[in-house]
């Protein structure tokens, strides 16, 4: 509005709207934020087909050279170890590491992935195979361990990993490897 | 401001801010209309962190797993919840009335057995928030029976209402125990469910990892393509 002096030749009156304009923007961005942020952000997994009828011979298809086993432990403790401890007279070389990002389980599978790579360099292993991971959870774990080594499987990018229920044997590793401590 | 004669002729500097105010209002109607809050949240859960940032498309189901391992059942369409809780009513001979039905379709999740359900529901709001805390959760355990798991019961029953058998969405509480969030997993896989999300909060990527390497790719590719 320009200056136009009324009948009285004073101006007219004027609100300044400044801080009014401020405040709508600040709520504006309020509402522009809580609309989009709202939105839970979610991690798909498929689960492997869980067939009750598989036989023992259709699990040892996986190749000793490209498993690596994780086993979930208490307090977020995680053990590993190469092959799938299927041979019960070779006790598995148990590990033991944690979720770190420093010489954490992120580490041990790297290391496993670069090793599958040297052996299909060398013929040792076919040109298809590829590093897998057997993740068995025990039952003092926590649903954050379960979470967390789901992740590593997307951050390392492992195509190929398998949720099974930890045996007994496995079980007795873990507990023989705290007792021999 | 009244000018004196003589006096320099000074540009006003007064800005007219009717016409921003006005169009800032409108913006603010809009999204204050848009908004639609997040029912309250029957449990507390506190989610683990994952690298992952894809969202969950609407019309699934959620299945909140506490601390406690107690398990809640939840559907995020308010129609579909109307149609489920009918047939359960009328299934499971429940007697509820329109009022305790309604109450089922306002809350965001349920967790308590059918037995206790319409004592859960006919109380006021007040003591019913009062009596969260003490429920007893969704019946689960690791057969597919539909009578003593009665999660597989709302599951098989809530992929009917929902656009392509609705997805699913695994709430966990970080220090929920492995053998509680299994025994969902177990109950989906009877249903030949295998694919489903867990709600996570977001984390960073951590650096010099395969996944690291194929964001910084992408995003490389996608910045040279333009």
């Amino acid at each position: 509005m320009a200056d136009i002096p009324n009948q009285k030749g004073k101006p007219p009156p004027r609100v300044d709207l400044t801080a009014m304009v401020d405040m709508n923007f600040l709520l504006l961005t309020f509402f522009i934020l809580s609309t989009t942020l709202s939105k839970p952000k979610a991690m798909e997994i498929v689960m492997p087909y869980k067939d009750d009828e598989m036989t023992d011979e259709d699990r040892n298809k996986i190749k000793k050279d490209v498993a690596l086993t994780i086993l979930l432990g208490k307090n977020n403790k995680v053990y590993y170890y190469e092959g799938i401890g299927d041979d019960p007279n070779q006790y598995p070389d148990i590990r033991l590491t944690t979720f770190r990002d420093v010489d954490g389980i992120r580490d041990v599978i790297i290391a496993k992935k670069q090793k599958v790579e040297q052996l299909k360099a060398n013929g040792t292993l076919k040109a298809s195979d590829k590093a897998t991971v057997i993740i068995k959870a025990d039952t003092t774990s926590t649903t954050a361990d379960f979470i967390n080594i789901l992740d590593e499987m997307t951050i390392n990018a492992i195509p190929t990993y398998a949720v099974v229920d930890i045996t007994e044997q496995d079980q007795e590793f873990i507990y023989e490897y705290e007792n021999s401590k | 401001m009244a000018k004196k004669r003589g006096q320099i002729k000074k540009k006003d500097t007064f800005i007219d801010m009717t016409a921003l105010c006005d169009f800032t209002l409108l913006l603010l109607t809009f999204f204050i209309m848009a908004t639609s809050f997040k029912p309250e949240e029957s449990v507390e859960v506190v989610t683990p962190g994952s690298t992952s940032t894809k969202e969950i498309p609407e019309g699934f189901m959620l299945i909140t797993l506490d601390k406690n391992g107690r398990v809640f059942f939840g559907v995020d369409n308010i129609n579909a919840k109307r149609a489920i809780i009918d047939v359960v009513n009328d299934d499971k001979n429940l007697g509820l009335t329109p009022r305790e039905k309604e109450i089922f379709v306002t809350s965001s999740s349920i967790g308590v057995p059918f037995s206790q359900m319409k004592g859960f529901l006919s109380l006021d709001e007040a003591e019913r928030k009062k009596a969260i805390d003490n429920v007893a959760g969704i019946p689960v355990d690791t057969t597919g029976s539909y009578t003593t798991n009665e999660l597989a019961y709302w599951i098989r029953l809530s992929r009917n209402y929902l656009d392509k058998g609705g997805r699913i969405a695994i709430k966990a509480d970080a220090s929920s125990g492995y053998p509680d969030v299994s025994k969902i997993i177990s109950t989906l896989g009877k249903q030949k469910i295998f694919t489903f999300s867990f709600i996570t909060d977001m984390k960073g990527v951590p650096e010099g990892t395969a996944l690291f390497e194929k964001m910084e790719s992408a995003r490389s590719g996608s910045s040279s393509e333009e």
